[in-house]
């Protein structure tokens, strides 16, 4: 397969394209409206995700649906792995408008930069999700985290959130200087930024014993401490709970979903076609370091979500815990495994930010993101409460609800390979994940309201987006075509 | 078809509460007594036309696939033993739905829209003859379980519910390990994949004594035995996994105690049966076979519950709590007479989970009616209701005599058959046991002296007698003591050439 050239490669490139675009259209229609309560801004983004979104499809169906197609002269590569993931993040990219929409905590002045960075933040996922080459991958990955500090930092009013931004960026800045160091060493030796030849030339010089594998071995390891902290694995993950916390609810909800399953993408790509075609793997028992990883960042996550009271920092506790989970599908390094990481993804994008949602709602209407702005919700605003526990249920991976589906298909690839310790941690961790979930069961339900007891009505269109999220969250593990798209979007991943 | 209407018509009923306006309360009841008559109105009809010359599986539905992937398939059946279980859960639907009628004071509209989530959940969980469908049914009545005590319960309602929750999901768990361990070695003959995997129950239990499948290995087939086991042990439950089970009995709501004591108890000696025994002989043999201390693990369990049990009853204060413990005692019997593996016991085993179904709901229907009446259950705070509730006191004395084992009443009958079983097998243990009976004589006994002889408490001398509404939720309940206790074979001729079969798969390949 030969690399299009940059000229044609333009085409194929045409939903990054797109979001560019829509990004700079939307602030100039926000230095063209001049009313600041106005909604228009919002809804050109969501026009602009849309439009990617059948840019994305158009071209998955004209070039990419059967041999992956590698543009810019091989930086990056479009094939149904990218295009899977370009459809998640758009999806989630989606959601967080709408949930931004109706947050109230944002500041109407500053609605035009929000979306647009929100649109820049989706691009460079785009990146992350297709690189093929070390540079690409280091600039994909900057572009996401500098828009990412500015977004949790985006509540100006609240020293909350400016201490989340302080401290994203300098966990970032340490996460992306290792990471740029382990990238140059990979340079260094295989003479290559290519991915797909770097595995290749390094095998050939741990043959020849031109380099030792103690090299191979801090390089590899310092790249992922860059992917770690993407998506919240021990020991990178201590900056989530607080960014968490302190950053607009919308933004957590999409840093908790979209930036890990991004996370995951260059995990995935970086680790597989660039390694695990080569005997590489063999010099370190990669499989095992990852075990312990994926089980303390689970253990980790449930342990400390345990004592939380604020809702949005048990969620991200508790996210920390589902990169755990979702870990010990990249453990195994076989297509099973990574079949099962990418129909979790679906459904924790799903069934996390439908949490989130109801997070959201609750801010708006109780004024608390505490378990306690939780009580009484069950016959306050039954249908929210009803939402939550489906949620919840799925997250703790209650059958028959899609959260079940999602973790069988990860302990099935883990007990496959017989990793029966990890699978027995994932489960037992399930169980101690029950007890923080049921916290807000125990508060929406067994608890009485105290002196608010009015119920709180929400507006159709509210009904309507939390359906989107409750339906799938129930159905997704019941229909076939979900596992089907999992497995060929794995196809395109060379393995061992 | 019919068993699949049997346990989907419990989800419409949901459905159909759900969308009824929350105001109209009598509506919402009425609606879902119907819902329950149904499925019970077809479980009669499945006890008549149930053949029961045959081990083979009836009324079968499926095998209809699912989720491909993973050839996960909808294929439901029922076997003598699935059929007794049936026919108990669809009887106690309607009563626990009648016991509800007054005494559920918020929330009429959710209490019944999770009970029937919770019906079918159970009836599911009784004919599911894929493994994958199995777990789901078990794991679908947790929440409804979880939210009836949290919301409905007594004072400790709260830790009851999670305590309910997190037991079961530990032992779900394990089960769930040695679920996908099984699928996996599914189609591994001599160490070589062959064809497709499956869930298929009936196919796994003849696959799993085909010489050379993997299945077949013994040492295999242990460990999956041991985590299917604590799946099913919490639920029964067995010692020492029985805590939640006062704490939930006590908070529980009456209809809900009734649910758990009845139904929910039976899943795991039914998974016990039919996972562990049936699929797993070899298994069962490392338990069983009376080598060592591991050979007689199992009925060791089973001894333990039921002194256990019945010491702790002895020990209570508090009625619904005696009842609690009563019933791991009884549960013990189960045990027992399964660790037997001979047709008696195994008959016995079956015999004895369908009456502690019936003997154990009218036993808190009981408590629950005297509570309604004085808000306490404290044994001791009573005394002389004899003379105030002859009715209740009448109904009470048959429920205490059919569960201490009175013959000629139904609970003699389980537990003799659990006893002759095991007394050939484990000679010693079964002796032992019987002192549990001698105990569960002493509690019943000394609990009719405090609450019903003796000088009446000047407090209740206005206590109302039993209505007809609560007389109604016992009186069919009573009907089957006194029937079963007298003629047996009603219930056995159902399960008898299921019980040979399971026998014979047993037997037949244990050293």
């Amino acid at each position: 397969m030969q690399p299009l050239s940059n000229i044609d490669s333009l085409l194929h490139f045409s939903p990054e394209i797109l979001l560019v675009i829509f990004a700079a259209a939307v602030i100039i229609l926000d230095l063209v409206v001049k009313n600041r309560e106005s909604i228009a801004v919002a809804h050109l983004a969501l026009v602009g995700c849309l439009c990617t979104l059948a840019a994305v499809l158009f071209i998955h169906f004209t070039f990419g649906k059967e041999e992956p197609v590698s543009l810019f002269l091989g930086m990056i590569q479009l094939d149904v792995f990218s295009t899977f993931f370009k459809v998640l993040l758009l999806l989630a990219t989606a959601a967080t408008i709408l949930f931004s929409l109706r947050s109230e905590e944002l500041d109407a002045k500053l609605k035009g930069e929000y979306y647009a960075l929100l649109l820049a933040i989706t691009f460079g996922m785009f990146l992350m999700a297709s690189s093929t080459n070390l540079l690409m991958i280091f600039i994909a990955l900057e572009t996401v985290s500098l828009t990412s500090y500015i977004l949790a930092g985006f509540l100006t009013h609240s020293p909350r959130s400016s201490e989340a931004a302080f401290k994203y960026i300098t966990y970032g800045a340490v996460a992306s200087g290792t990471m740029l160091f382990g990238l140059s060493l990979l340079f260094g030796m295989a003479g290559t930024g290519d991915l797909t030849q770097i595995g290749g030339r390094i095998t050939e010089l741990l043959a020849s014993g031109e380099v030792s594998s103690l090299t191979v071995l801090i390089a590899i390891t310092f790249v992922l401490a860059g992917v770690g902290y993407k998506i919240a694995s021990v020991p990178f993950h201590m900056w989530s709970p607080d960014v968490y916390e302190g950053a607009p609810i919308p933004i957590t909800a999409f840093l908790s979903v979209a930036s890990k399953s991004a996370g995951f993408a260059l995990f995935i790509r970086f680790f597989y076609t660039g390694f695990g075609s080569t005997g590489l793997m063999q010099s370190v028992d990669w499989p095992f370091m990852l075990a312990i990883v994926s089980a303390l960042t689970m253990t980790v996550g449930n342990f400390a979500a345990l004592p939380q009271q604020n809702v949005k920092r048990l969620l991200a506790y508790s996210s920390i815990a589902h990169g755990g989970y979702l870990l010990m599908g990249g453990v195994l390094l076989t297509s099973e495994g990574v079949g099962a990481i990418l129909f979790y993804l679906v459904v924790y994008l799903f069934m996390n930010l439908g949490a989130f949602y109801v997070v959201v709602l609750v801010a708006n209407e109780m004024g608390s993101e505490t378990i306690d702005g939780y009580r009484g919700l069950g016959s306050r605003a039954p249908l929210v409460a009803i939402a939550m526990v489906v949620f919840l249920a799925s997250l703790t991976g209650l059958p028959p609800l899609a959260g079940f589906f999602g973790k069988w298909l990860l302990f099935t690839a883990v007990l496959e390979q017989g990793y029966y310790w990890l699978a027995l941690v994932g489960l037992l961790n399930s169980v101690v994940s029950l007890y923080y979930y049921a916290r807000i069961f125990r508060a929406m339900y067994f608890e009485d309201a105290g002196e608010e007891t009015d119920s709180v009505s929400f507006s159709t269109s509210t009904f309507a987006l939390l359906s989107v999220f409750v339906i799938p969250t129930i159905f997704i593990g019941f229909l076939n075509i979900f596992y089907t798209f999992s497995n060929i979007s794995v196809s395109v991943i060379p393995m061992q | 078809m019919l068993l699949s209407l049997m346990i989907f018509i419990p989800l419409l009923g949901m459905i159909a509460v759900l969308l009824l306006p929350r105001e109209s309360e009598e509506l919402i009841k009425r609606v879902t007594l119907l819902f329950t008559l149904i499925p019970l109105a077809l479980a009669v009809f499945l006890f008549i036309t149930y053949d029961r010359s045959t081990a083979g599986t009836q009324y079968v539905h499926g095998p209809v696939p699912w989720i491909d992937a993973f050839n996960i398939q909808y294929h439901i059946g029922i076997d003598g033993l699935s059929v007794t279980l049936l026919l108990l859960t669809a009887l106690l639907g309607p009563i626990c739905v009648i016991a509800s009628w007054r005494n559920i004071e918020k929330g009429i509209k959710a209490y019944m829209a999770l009970f029937l989530l919770l019906e079918t959940g159970m009836l599911g969980f009784f004919a599911a003859l894929d493994l994958f469908l199995f777990y789901v049914f078990f794991e679908l009545t947790l929440l409804p379980m979880y939210f009836l005590i949290g919301i409905w319960g007594g004072p400790r309602r709260e830790y009851a519910a999670i305590k309910f929750f997190l037991y079961t999901l530990f032992g779900s768990v394990l089960m769930l390990v040695a679920m996908i361990a099984v699928y996996l070695n599914s189609n591994i003959v001599n160490g070589v994949a062959e064809g497709l995997r499956t869930f298929d129950i009936p196919t796994l239990i003849t696959l799993a004594s085909t010489q050379g499948h993997a299945l077949a290995d013994s040492n295999f087939q242990m460990w999956v035995f041991v985590g299917f086991f604590i799946g099913f042990a919490v639920k029964v439950p067995i010692f020492p996994f029985h805590t939640w089970l006062p704490d939930a009995h006590v908070e529980a709501p009456t209809a809900i105690s009734v649910i758990l004591a009845g139904v929910l108890l039976k899943m795991g000696t039914y998974g016990l049966v039919r996972i562990n025994m049936a699929m797993f002989p070899q298994g069962l043999d490392h338990f069983t076979n009376g080598i060592g201390f591991w050979g007689n693990s199992l009925a060791l369990l089973g001894f333990i519950n039921i002194v256990y049990g019945s010491f702790c009853a002895l020990a209570q204060t508090d009625f619904k709590k005696l009842v609690a413990y009563s019933s791991i005692g009884h549960m013990g019997f189960v045990i027992l007479g399964l660790a037997a593996r001979n047709s008696e016991g195994i008959t016995g085993a079956i015999l004895q989970m369908f009456n502690h179904g019936v003997i154990s709901a009218m036993l808190f229907l009981l408590v629950g009616v005297l509570y309604d009446r004085a808000h306490h259950r404290e044994i001791n705070g009573f005394g002389g209701l004899g003379t105030r509730m002859p009715v209740y006191t009448g109904i009470t004395t048959l429920a205490f005599m059919a569960s201490l084992g009175l013959p000629g009443l139904s609970g003699f009958v389980g537990e003799a058959l659990s006893l002759i079983g095991a007394y050939g097998e484990f000679k010693w243990l079964t002796i032992l046991s019987t002192i549990g009976i001698v105990v569960g004589a002493a509690y019943f006994l000394w609990t009719l002296q405090r609450v019903f002889l003796g000088n009446l408490n000047p407090k209740y001398e206005d206590l109302p007698e039993i209505n007809g509404r609560e007389i109604l939720t016992l009186v069919p309940l009573a009907i089957l003591t006194i029937l079963l206790g007298v003629w047996p074979n009603l219930a056995i001729d159902m399960f008898r050439e299921s019980v040979t079969n399971l026998t014979n798969l047993i037997n037949g390949l244990a050293i």
